[in-house]
């Protein structure tokens, strides 16, 4: 999983609240077994008329937002299914960033779990941040200061630990796990014996 | 100290704590369907990992199988890939599947517990939102993604960090033609599609008590509707008779240990929830969705809402998205909305009981001529049963059709989809823009109200058939 550490970009602004998976990524697209080439079907129903042409209003099919890396978007981002090949799209689009002012639970999770940093802040920064958006200029996100840089101010945001750690280290969720092995011995023996129907 | 439920089951499956509450979970079910499941097996290959228990995971491909004639296999040549590579994923790690032509195939969340893998006091996984539906039994059973598929293919663990406790008390009795997928809109209706995000759910009260416990697993199901991972229902009487004798069931002297087990599963009398909300049951009408989220909901006698009166502004825009998708008119009665399609199926209402009620009041009755009607038993056994009841042939007298199981228009991942503006009244979980297909118009309701409308060719009120 690649780092995140820090990252500049124009933001894209797209402005509605509980956008959701089937959004994101339609169902037609997870027919696929590989986790790449998801990016240009991103917002499929938003970005393509039904012949299959560019929707020339829609944001991330205009530059310099087609080349956005930080997606700023309306409350419960992520919503409905725990398809995972939609922080797949997003990711291969080229966004590693999305900040909100919440997101769902699993979708929240899946982002991490693929080097993209899901961000909390509330309504009004996010208002303020769009302006950037629609003035096409760069803000930052430092991960390690937790911080958004943008024209001469910053704003901080809130990150759990672990999960700031993985995302700065690149870590391998699962390569961690295998080092508890004795732990999750221990705990299969002893559930054999208390409840041994598992 | 006192625990919830939650609390209960979370401590019983801890097997490594961080300082900072992250814990690495026990997960005793893993239930594993054809879409999401590649990647992680892909994944274990490339490292050259394992399947650590490969006898707690159970597969089957539901999302993208033909519900018509299965004899000649999957012609879309996408879904075939994804269904083949299943079966040889399953076959390299040494793990049961339930293929395509098996008849206990079925939807993931229906044959866990028709099986009795599902089991109260586990904790149940799967890479889908839905898997909340075991929590009707008194699991703590959530949807996963993919990379966490794999983590619990070679760990069989989890990585997670509590949630928060809420509880939501139905209480008073429901009236007539009201039945538990009302109840579940109308909670998601009244705390909003990120009312439960962060906290597990415990549904209680009178009314949920009096569930059976496949009406139970409608409320669990949706609880992801309403933004909370999972929902938890205690195990009692009912959910103990309803495992006795499932073919994964416990046996013998492991049956009446499990028993003893599952009657210490309840949130202790003064728990502590970090949120709790009373619904009482006589306020609840039979409902429809007007929108394109699951919290958009109307009684059937009630009026498409108007955004004007409507006074946040991003919810104002969000209305205004909905109807023009939807098609709909401010103020207009919801029961003169016209609709094309009938589905009846899914995770959220294709068991025999959903089936069993939607035929008691369609006997004798015909379709609507304008209206094309499909049911999709929601597993292999569901169908069979169903058919020994006679129950398939009031469905096909009636003019509906009657297909093989899948998860089937609730996503349209396979032929069963919506045409662009073609209106759906669908016993589904979803109605998202796109979700039964690009441009359709889907409308959740339970699956009496299916039926009212497959007669009407119109929403119409459940409680003016007899």
């Amino acid at each position: 999983m690649e780092k995140f550490i820090k990252l500049k970009s124009i933001p894209a602004h797209i402005p509605l609240m509980n956008i959701d998976t089937d959004m994101i990524i339609p169902k037609q697209f997870l027919k696929t077994i590989k986790r790449t080439g998801l990016g240009k079907s991103l917002f499929y129903e938003m970005r393509y008329d039904e012949s299959g042409k560019l929707i020339d209003t829609f944001i991330l099919n205009n530059d310099p937002y087609s080349k956005s890396k930080i997606l700023l978007a309306g409350k419960n981002f992520g919503c409905g299914s725990s398809r995972e090949h939609a922080p797949w799209a997003l990711l291969d689009f080229g966004i590693r960033c999305v900040i909100s002012s919440s997101f769902a639970d699993i979708f929240y999770n899946n982002c991490f779990n693929n080097g993209i940093l899901p961000i909390i802040i509330d309504e009004k920064s996010i208002q303020e941040l769009s302006e950037y958006s629609k003035r096409k200029e760069e803000i930052e996100v430092d991960l390690n200061e937790q911080m958004i840089l943008y024209g001469n101010k910053k704003l901080t945001f809130d990150i759990e630990s672990a999960k700031k750690k993985r995302l700065l280290e690149g870590l391998d969720n699962i390569g961690l796990s295998l080092k508890k092995i004795p732990n999750i011995e221990k705990f299969e023996n002893s559930m054999n014996k208390t409840k041994p129907w598992i | 100290m006192s625990k919830t439920l939650y609390d209960k089951i979370w401590d019983d499956h801890i097997v490594h704590e961080e300082n900072d509450g992250t814990a690495l979970l026990y997960v005793d079910r893993h239930l594993v369907h054809e879409v999401t499941s590649p990647q992680a097996f892909e994944g274990l290959r490339i490292q050259g990992r394992q399947v650590r228990k490969p006898k707690l995971t159970l597969a089957v491909p539901d999302h993208n199988v033909p519900t018509t004639d299965r004899s000649k296999g999957i012609s879309d040549k996408q879904s075939k890939i994804q269904v083949d590579t299943l079966r040889n994923n399953c076959k390299e790690f040494g793990i049961n599947l339930f293929d395509v032509n098996d008849k206990r195939q079925g939807i993931v969340h229906i044959i866990g517990p028709e099986q009795g893998f599902t089991q109260p006091g586990t904790v149940i996984v799967c890479g889908d939102s839905h898997t909340a539906t075991h929590g009707a039994f008194g699991s703590l059973a959530f949807g996963i993604g993919t990379s966490e598929v794999e983590h619990v293919l070679a760990t069989q663990t989890l990585i997670q960090k509590k949630s928060k406790n809420f509880r939501v008390n139905v209480n008073g009795s429901l009236p007539a033609g009201v039945t538990s997928k009302d109840v579940i809109l109308k909670i998601i209706g009244t705390i909003g599609t990120a009312g439960g995000t962060g906290y597990v759910i415990e549904f209680a009260g009178e009314v949920i008590r009096n569930l059976s416990v496949e009406q139970r697993m409608t409320i669990c199901n949706m609880t992801i509707e309403a933004g909370a991972r999972a929902g938890l229902i205690a195990p009692d009487d009912k959910t103990i008779e309803y495992f006795k004798d499932r073919p994964m069931s416990p046996k013998g002297e492991n049956w009446t240990k499990a028993v003893a087990h599952w009657k210490k599963l309840f949130s202790d009398n003064d728990a502590k929830f970090d949120k709790e909300v009373n619904i009482d049951a006589k306020d609840i009408e039979p409902l429809v969705t007007w929108g394109t989220s699951p919290q958009d909901v109307s009684p059937i006698t009630g009026e498409v809402p108007d955004p004007e009166k409507e006074k946040d502004k991003d919810r104002r825009t969000a209305m205004y998205r909905s109807l023009e998708y939807m098609g709909l008119k401010p103020k207009m009665k919801i029961s003169d909305i016209k609709v094309d399609k009938i589905f009846i199926g899914s995770c959220t209402n294709g068991r025999i009981e959903d089936l069993r009620l939607a035929a008691k009041l369609l006997k004798g009755k015909k379709i609507a001529s304008d209206v094309s009607a499909m049911v999709v038993p929601g597993s292999g056994l569901v169908k069979k049963q169903a058919e020994e009841e006679g129950i398939d042939k009031v469905f096909k007298n009636a003019g509906f059709e009657w297909r093989e199981p899948g998860c089937s228009m609730c996503l349209g991942m396979n032929e069963d989809q919506l045409s662009s503006k073609e209106r759906c009244a669908s016993t589904s979980n979803r109605n998202f823009e796109g979700r039964q297909g690009r441009g359709g118009r889907t409308h959740l309701v339970s699956p009496g109200m299916a039926v009212a409308a497959a007669i009407k060719g119109y929403l119409a009120d459940v409680r003016e058939i007899n």
